[in-house]
């Protein structure tokens, strides 16, 4: 315990040559909290995403169930023995959504089983950058996803998308975005009530219909060559996100209170 | 308001009892004939108010949602729970009689149209907050306010995502605003009574509901207390 005590006192003693350099010159104290601030959440984000790549539970479930998704639909949306080209968005999309929720609720058992959001949340870090930290991992989780579901829907559907492809992509990305910003909060709001599993898809998708439809109309767009068409539904995504991230701002430290 | 809210209720039944028969009996019998829809434009006297009530409803519900993420005052909470409820009844409601206009003037009962998706979204989620109250358990006031933001958040996103998506397609089919200024005076007459009325009958149940909901939790509430000073058995 003493020794503990003393180890606690002892960093103070070298550091405030160091903290006197983040505080003065040239970064004023403003730009030091934010730095701060994003740190704390690259470090919540860094925990999570090396706790998944430990044991892979989450993506590997993730990724597999979004394939099968993806094998059920091809063989339903089937015309003259080829799967229709018309029912490529509204799969990829489905089976993105649905695998998600499958990780977000996966994620933040984990937190649960383990009782580790209480103890996130004690931390003297700000509430937002913990949401913000677990936005971000949830996001590189939906994104694996989305690597495996959209070259398997190009593959089953017999689509060539050529350039559109990297325009393809920044949709799917801004997908990913709103739906870890949306799934994040009711995910985390969920986490002590029962029944919790149910609850989460009924909550969450009449929430995220705007970004679904944006998604499959970019998609469709894009599979047909209307490049314009795309380019406005990307904006459309990109300014979904941005309201719900400044809505998420503003209700996330209401919402999850242990 | 104590003093009030007692000789209220009776007032505003007996008023919306009685706009609802004169309201029956001004649009089937005194209003003329619609030009181009005929009988089947009599629904329009009850369905367009009864979607004025529900969105009001569900904006009372955000707001009241709001206050209480803020204040913390659970009669926030309980203005926002009953606010809920009824806007699951009357998006019920709107979204019947609507099918039933959309038969007789369209020939079919759903379009995945603007107003119609929209309401229908607006609905689902009306639906997942009043699910999330019963289901989720002690603790889901929280959840529940934060669902309402969100929902009532979303509703302008997905009216303008199915307004692009429609303008890059075809024109709307639902009738428009404009119909209003085409009505004859008997109509506009009828029209604004049916608007008051309906929102009597909103005023009403609103009361009576969050009356209830607020005495359900006191008793709760005094439940808790007895048992903790350990009057009550468990």
């Amino acid at each position: 315990m003493e020794a503990g005590l003393i180890e606690v006192a002892a960093p103070p003693v070298s550091c405030p040559p160091r903290a006197a350099g983040r505080t003065t010159g040239a970064v004023g104290p403003s730009t030091a909290h934010r730095t701060g601030f994003l740190r704390l959440a690259g470090a919540v984000a860094a925990k999570d995403l090396r706790v998944e790549l430990r044991s892979r539970e989450v993506v590997y479930t993730m990724a597999f169930f979004a394939t099968v998704i993806v094998v059920v639909f091809s063989f339903a949306f089937v015309k003259d023995q080829r799967a229709l080209i018309e029912a490529v968005p509204g799969v990829a999309w489905a089976a993105v959504v649905f695998a998600g929720t499958i990780g977000l609720g996966r994620a933040f058992d984990r937190e649960r089983e383990g009782d580790t959001m209480r103890a996130l949340l004690l931390t003297p870090a700000p509430r937002l950058a913990v949401f913000a930290g677990k936005t971000v991992a949830i996001t590189a989780l939906v994104i694996s996803v989305e690597a495996v579901v959209l070259p398997l829907c190009l593959l089953f559907f017999n689509v060539d998308l050529g350039a559109g492809v990297l325009h393809l992509a920044l949709v799917l990305v801004l997908g990913a975005v709103g739906f870890a910003v949306v799934g994040t909060v009711f995910a985390a709001m969920l986490l002590r009530v029962r029944s919790r599993d149910v609850l989460l898809p009924v909550v969450l998708y009449p929430i995220l219909v705007p970004m679904i439809m944006a998604g499959t109309k970019a998609t469709g767009a894009l599979l047909a060559g209307a490049a314009g068409d795309a380019w406005f539904w990307t904006q459309f995504l990109a300014a979904y996100d941005a309201v719900f991230v400044i809505v998420a701002l503003w209700t996330f430290e209401a919402l999850v209170i242990e | 308001m104590k003093r009030i809210v007692p000789w209220l209720v009776p007032v505003l039944a007996l008023a919306v009892a009685v706009g609802l028969a004169g309201t029956l009996y001004l649009i089937f019998y005194v209003t003329p004939l619609e030009r181009t829809l005929y009988f089947n434009q009599k629904i329009f006297y009850w369905h367009v108010p009864n979607w004025f009530v529900l969105f009001t409803t569900v904006f009372v519900c955000g707001v009241a949602s709001a206050g209480y993420l803020k204040k913390r005052d659970p009669r926030w909470d309980d203005v926002a729970r009953a606010a809920g409820e009824l806007a699951v009844v009357f998006g019920a409601i709107g979204l019947v009689t609507g099918s039933i206009w959309g038969k007789a003037a369209w020939g079919h009962w759903w379009k995945w149209e603007l107003r119609l998706t929209t309401s229908l979204i607006l609905w689902l989620t009306m639906v997942g907050y009043v699910l999330v109250r019963r289901f989720a358990g002690a603790g889901s006031e929280r959840l529940a306010a934060g669902l309402a933001v969100f929902g009532v958040v979303n509703v302008p996103l997905v009216y303008f995502a199915v307004k692009l998506a429609d303008a890059l397609q075809q024109e709307s089919a639902h009738p428009k605003a404009q119909v209003v200024s085409e009505l004859t005076d008997a109509m506009k007459t009828t029209f604004q009574l049916s608007i008051l009325t309906f929102f009597a009958f909103y005023a009403l149940l609103m009361l009576v509901r969050t009356g209830a909901i607020r005495d359900d939790r006191r008793v709760r509430e005094l439940r808790e207390r007895g048992l903790d000073a350990g009057i009550l058995e468990p």
